[in-house]
């Protein structure tokens, strides 16, 4: 018995502490580009102080949060109404409607950010629609813009923020909605008073998981922004390899853990505390 | 990424297998042909072990973290090849293995010297130049005579400014961009002066509003496909660009031009890591890739030129005559080839690239 309950342990320290020492070490070494592996061990901050001193990582990681926030706001917005709908759904459709969330899954990531691509290019199906149905005939293209990141990463991260939503949402007691219509509550005010605060979890599990992926996002910046989108996991992969610096490399991935793990660690251990608080 | 990379470590153990009987080869992804491995494996009994990868970085990062199991590995001469000969990377050649060396280009073979003196640690492969590639009916349509074969197509801000709204990409690399920039402003490409480096970047910043992107490959398809009309890119990219448009549904007209002020000569190395795992195996598939008839299945099959003289015949006329990849005399007279710098200067270089993409 206890050793299942130190299974969870043993993978995070495994998993997680080792490599996170690991990549900690080689950011305190100094990168020495004609050895093998190209880094000397010891204790160096001077990694960390180039972190600080060039104003190029803070840019790429505010850039980064940036992007990160707004999509996570707008499948916030889309995930919650769908979310909804699923849990109000009759017992029998709601598999079926799962399953139609969970289906994208079922082909490869990186195919799906190509078939964006093919949607959103100069000559791609949206605009050969758009000119062929006469709606524009000189339409933009979306691809190579931050719009197409945002809506890249709003795809891709949908389900992460719909599936946690749901599972709150499906819990929650309806008859409290049906007490509140009956003290003369419009259905609003009910969801506000009612529904929002309860199904509070669910968005705080579902914000977080597209959050935190989206802010290291590399692929979908790369495939579908364009060339002025700054972020952070394309500067990592530029310091790990165009410049061979494990060290800086390694230093802009812990700044990143540190950074956004830290404040939504303590974020999330306040939530769950506010909420054994409450009756 | 780090992920991808994780994975990769993964696979080593999988790739350092031992055996008399077999070759570990790393290429670049449709970089010889198949049916030649075949006959390689028919005529010694050694399996071929061959995985691809699509980027140098990728190489590098498996070479610099150690023991990659890789008996034979592909290159890029610079920057790549010659920052892995700094940290010793690679074993010297046993050219009394390699019974077919006299088919070598002596040219190429010069260039290459330059990075690795007498050609001890490689063998050039393929050989390319960068270039402009163009959609000609689109390019004609909004300036008559635009000066397709000079460098002033890409770094003009007045000419390639006529192009924005047909699309101009470039390709998202600093060591191959930067030198053709100084090209252009006549200063020496291979320059590491901080100031000549810099005034590179004041002109590809001035044309960097009228370029919707730089990106490593993405160029290849979008000139075939017609989203853009203009491409600044490697040689056998764009000749690949051009005849899969000319094979589309609709057929697209796109050519290739050397630019006339001299453009930079890239060649691929093969080469045996110092820690290869089967050395002998390793040279016996060196010479097989010295072999006329592999070189020139495979120039037909990727469109760059080999550095294999004796495979010049065996190839189609409109491959061996055609100018975009086999230079001409004058063209290769003006060819120039770019040496590493030091760990500061590439990272200086990328600092000021990204600040360039990122318009910061």
């Amino acid at each position: 018995m206890r050793f299942i309950i130190a299974l969870p342990y043993l993978w995070l320290a495994v998993f997680f502490l080792l490599p996170f020492a690991l990549v900690l070490g080689i950011a305190l070494g100094t990168s020495t580009p004609d050895s093998v592996p190209p880094v000397q061990l010891g204790f160096s901050l001077a990694s960390f102080k180039l972190l600080v001193t060039d104003d190029l990582y803070l840019a790429a990681w505010l850039s980064s949060l940036r992007i990160a926030a707004t999509s996570t706001l707008v499948a916030l917005l889309l995930g919650y109404p769908m979310a909804y709908a699923i849990a109000r759904a009759s017992a029998a459709r709601r598999p079926l409607l799962l399953m139609l969330v969970v289906l994208p899954f079922w082909t490869s990531f990186l195919i799906r950010v190509y078939a964006w691509m093919g949607l959103l290019s100069e000559n791609g199906i949206l605009n050969q629609f758009l000119r062929w149905s006469g709606i524009a005939s000189n339409p933009g293209t979306i691809l190579g813009t931050e719009w197409a990141v945002h809506l890249g990463i709003v795809y891709a991260y949908l389900p992460f923020m719909i599936l946690p939503l749901y599972s709150t949402l499906e819990k929650l007691d309806w008859s409290l909605l049906e007490a509140a219509a009956d003290l003369g509550a419009r259905p609003f005010s009910a969801f506000l008073t009612i529904t929002l605060p309860l199904s509070l979890p669910g968005i705080v599990a579902g914000c977080l998981l597209v959050f935190i992926p989206a802010t290291g996002e590399f692929v979908i910046p790369d495939l579908l922004g364009g060339t002025q989108t700054l972020m952070i996991g394309k500067v990592l992969w530029d310091e790990f390899f165009t410049n061979s610096d494990w060290p800086l490399a390694s230093a802009v991935a812990i700044c990143l853990l540190v950074l956004l793990v830290g404040p939504i660690a303590l974020f999330q251990r306040q939530q769950t505390k506010s909420l054994e608080r409450r009756p | 990424m780090r992920l991808g990379f994780l994975a990769c470590l993964l696979t080593l153990a999988a790739a350092s297998a031992h055996g008399q009987g077999q070759v570990n080869v790393y290429n670049w992804s449709d970089y010889i042909a198949e049916d030649q491995l075949k006959r390689f494996t028919a005529e010694t009994g050694i399996k071929v072990n061959y995985t691809t990868y699509d980027s140098n970085e990728i190489l590098d990062a498996k070479l610099r973290a150690g023991k990659s199991g890789y008996d034979v590995v592909l290159p890029t001469a610079s920057p790549f090849f010659v920052r892995q000969l700094a940290a010793n990377l690679y074993q010297p050649l046993d050219r009394s293995k390699l019974k077919n060396w006299g088919n070598l280009d002596p040219r190429i073979m010069e260039s290459l010297a330059r990075l690795d003196p007498l050609n001890v640690h490689g063998i050039p492969w393929m050989w390319g130049t960068i270039g402009i590639g163009y959609n000609v009916p689109e390019i004609r349509k909004r300036m008559v005579n635009a000066p397709v074969d000079s460098l002033s197509m890409i770094f003009e801000p007045s000419i390639v400014s006529r192009f924005v709204d047909c699309g101009v990409m470039v390709i998202d690399s600093a060591t191959d961009v930067l030198p053709a920039a100084m090209k252009f402003r006549a200063i020496d490409p291979d320059s590491k002066v901080a100031e000549d480096i810099n005034r590179a970047g004041e002109v590809v910043k001035a044309i960097r509003p009228f370029v919707r992107k730089f990106h490593s490959s993405e160029y290849i398809n979008a000139l075939a496909g017609g989203d853009i009309c203009l491409a600044f890119g490697y040689s056998g990219d764009i000749l690949q660009a051009r005849d899969r448009a000319a094979n589309a549904a609709t057929p697209r007209d796109i050519a290739f031009a050397n630019p006339n002020q001299g453009t930079m000569l890239w060649i691929d190395v093969a080469a045996i890591p110092k820690d290869a795992p089967n050395p002998d195996a390793a040279h016996r598939f060196l010479d097989f890739m010295l072999d006329p008839r592999t070189a020139a299945a495979s120039t037909t099959l990727t469109r760059y030129a080999n550095a294999n003289l004796a495979a010049t015949a065996l190839l189609d006329p409109s491959i061996s005559g055609n100018r975009a990849i086999y230079p001409n005399a004058d063209d290769r007279a003006r060819l120039y080839t770019i040496s590493a710098g030091t760990p500061e200067q590439i990272r200086e270089r990328t600092r000021l690239w990204t600040a360039i993409k990122t318009g910061r």
